[in-house]
């Protein structure tokens, strides 16, 4: 009784002593999170400023709001965002059921062996980089030497030049990555449905359920939690579709649909070095993705018990 | 676990589920494996053959020329050594940081262990942006180097949650106790108990951090712009994506456009061996380690 009576006053450094080692494991990493994580945080102000080279982020003339202005000012900001929606909520509604579907039909697979083929073999288009992944729809989708447009023109159809028709783009960028990244994200999934008590199979097959009516009412309810904690991770970052890949996949032709907030940033930051502009229209990027993490976090907290935070 | 029910008499109703999920899944299958299989065999084939659409199932006109192309052009090569470099370079910072600090916030008796955390995981939600951090990357003379690519990226907080929670399972408390009744203190403890235990987290780690520098092109095309210093997905991204967006479309003569389709159709030969090529490392390692990546988010899927 006593001794933790006492344990409880010991003071911070002395409760440290035992382990003050274990923070210079942690050190290293902290010191370059700070870096290169948290300072740009507080370099944020930048989109607040005239960012000169020169005078540093903090000697750089206050200008208040006139980065955000001119941006809303501008003509672009509506075709970004709307982009960059669709492209995003497009990507989530295509990608988000097929992983579940895949794993509930890999789950539920008589043919073990098999599985473990058809598992291998959709798993590896996640290592293609994506640069090769482009490279490999590039070449695909090629007007003069491409397969599907030699399959086209054999079926008497007339050359599709895919890259630059605007009303394909979206559909080529969401379905690729369908198709690199279903098995990847299907494992999750599947090892969550690890955890399903035989015994609900075994009663739900006494009371005479079909195969079909237990995945669809015992393996799939089961996965919920799950579900519900990607997809609000999911929509946190809806705003933020992968750089990489749109801009791999980016040109003048199609740049009416694939023009989105981050390569829009890119061009003007990196390539025009219009520095503060370019923080302004990424940091309200993030926080509209902040709002949207915190709405639906609280949404899904209300609805069931399976919030984030 | 589903073998249980096979002693249960199957149902009508399920012998049309198998068959359709069967259908579907061989399906998925042939359309993932399919263009995999046909960058390989175009890769070997003809490369007028392969513009013409002749190549199907199997090679036509087997050549090797498309990879004699790819290690003539100097570029690539020097690519793919610098792109090896990075990659091991990086992934060694990257365990060199990661694991310490994973093992430190696995220990429920770090006292600090709860702030650091949230330190950590506050930056998987806010961050500056692509434009501030390219200032202090500047500011810290980071540009074109390849410091630039390994530093600010040095600790995934990802594979810190993995790791943390791969030594709160597998490295038992009793044990640290133990330990240090013999007078054996963290450093010691985490060198020589820990860090030989830690064979399958590190393997793990080393995977992903691996295949993620190796296959990122987004950091190099931000702070190097010295050419000879570009890793591989770079000099890939000139040939792969650049070249063919550019359209040429003056008039030639019947000849000219002859030659110019077979000078075509080898730059085009030639990339699907450069895909091969710059995949090998990956494609190498792929079938050893499937297991292990597996492995990684299903540990990382234990909220811990």
């Amino acid at each position: 009784m006593t001794a933790e009576v006492v344990k409880r006053k010991k003071g911070f450094l002395e409760r440290m002593r035992g382990n003050w080692d274990l923070l210079l494991f942690c050190l290293p990493g902290m010191i370059f999170t700070v870096i290169y994580h948290y300072i740009p945080i507080y370099g944020v102000q930048i989109a607040f400023r005239n960012y000169k080279a020169h005078m540093g982020i903090f000697g750089s003339a206050w200008v208040g709001l006139k980065n955000f202005t001119r941006f809303f000012n501008g003509a672009d900001w509506l075709i970004l965002v709307r982009n960059t929606l669709i492209l995003s909520a497009y990507s989530l509604a295509a990608g988000f059921p097929v992983a579940v579907i895949l794993a509930l039909m890999l789950n539920s697979f008589r043919f073990k062996r098999y599985r473990k083929v058809i598992q291998a073999v959709t798993y590896a288009p996640n290592f293609i980089s994506t640069v090769v992944m482009c490279g490999m729809l590039i070449l695909f989708l090629s007007p003069r030497v491409g397969v599907v447009n030699n399959v086209i023109r054999a079926l008497g159809g007339d050359t599709i030049n895919f890259m630059s028709e605007i009303s394909m783009w979206r559909h080529i960028y969401v379905w690729s990555g369908v198709w690199q990244g279903m098995g990847w994200s299907s494992v999750i999934y599947f090892a969550a449905l690890a955890g399903v008590s035989p015994e609900y199979h075994e009663a739900a097959i006494v009371d005479g359920a079909t195969k079909f009516q237990r995945v669809l009412h015992i393996d799939l309810p089961f996965l919920a939690p799950t579900m519900t904690m990607l997809l609000i991770m999911n929509m946190g970052s809806i705003l933020s579709v992968g750089f990489e890949k749109v801009y791999a996949l980016q040109n003048d032709l199609n740049l009416p649909v694939s023009d989105i907030i981050a390569t829009y940033t890119y061009r003007y930051g990196i390539i025009k070095s219009d520095i503060s502009y370019s923080s302004a229209v990424g940091l309200m990027n993030s926080l509209v993705n902040s709002v949207m993490l915190v709405t639906v976090n609280y949404i899904t907290g209300k609805l069931s018990d399976n919030a984030l935070f | 676990m589903e073998n249980r029910h096979h002693a249960l008499k199957r149902t009508r109703g399920d012998v049309i589920y198998d068959t359709i999920i069967f259908i579907i899944l061989t399906f998925i299958f042939f359309i993932v494996a399919y263009p995999l299989y046909f960058v390989i065999i175009s890769s070997i084939s003809d490369p007028i053959e392969v513009s013409a659409g002749k190549v199907v199932l199997t090679p036509v006109g087997f050549t090797w020329d498309g990879y004699t192309e790819v290690f003539k052009t100097k570029t690539v090569m020097r690519g793919f050594r610098n792109s090896l470099i990075i990659t091991v370079m990086g992934t060694f910072i990257n365990l060199l940081v990661t694991i310490p600090t994973s093992y430190a916030l696995s220990r429920p008796d770090f006292t600090l262990k709860r702030p650091i955390t949230l330190f950590y995981i506050l930056t998987m939600f806010v961050g500056g942006g692509m434009m501030p951090t390219y200032v202090i990357v500047r500011d810290t003379g980071l540009l074109d180097t390849w410091w630039a690519l390994i530093l600010p990226g040095c600790l995934g907080v990802y594979n810190m949650i993995v790791a943390r929670t791969f030594f709160k399972t597998n490295i038992p408390l009793e044990l640290m106790e133990a330990a240090k009744l013999d007078g054996c203190g963290n450093t010691k403890f985490f060198i020589y108990v820990v860090l030989p235990l830690s064979g399958a987290i590190t393997a793990i780690l080393c995977l992903y951090y691996g295949v993620g520098h190796w296959n990122s092109y987004f950091s190099a095309l931000i702070y190097i712009q010295k050419r000879e210093l570009w890793p591989l997905q770079m000099e890939l991204r000139n040939i792969l994506v650049l070249n063919s967006n550019v359209q040429t479309k003056a008039l030639m003569t019947e000849e000219e456009l002859l030659e110019k389709k077979r000078l075509e159709a080898l730059k085009e030969m030639m990339k699907y061996s450069l895909i091969i090529i710059s995949s090998i490392p990956v494609l190498i390692i792929y079938p050893f380690v499937q297991k292990h990546f597996v492995k990684g988010v299903m540990i990382g899927s234990v909220k811990g």
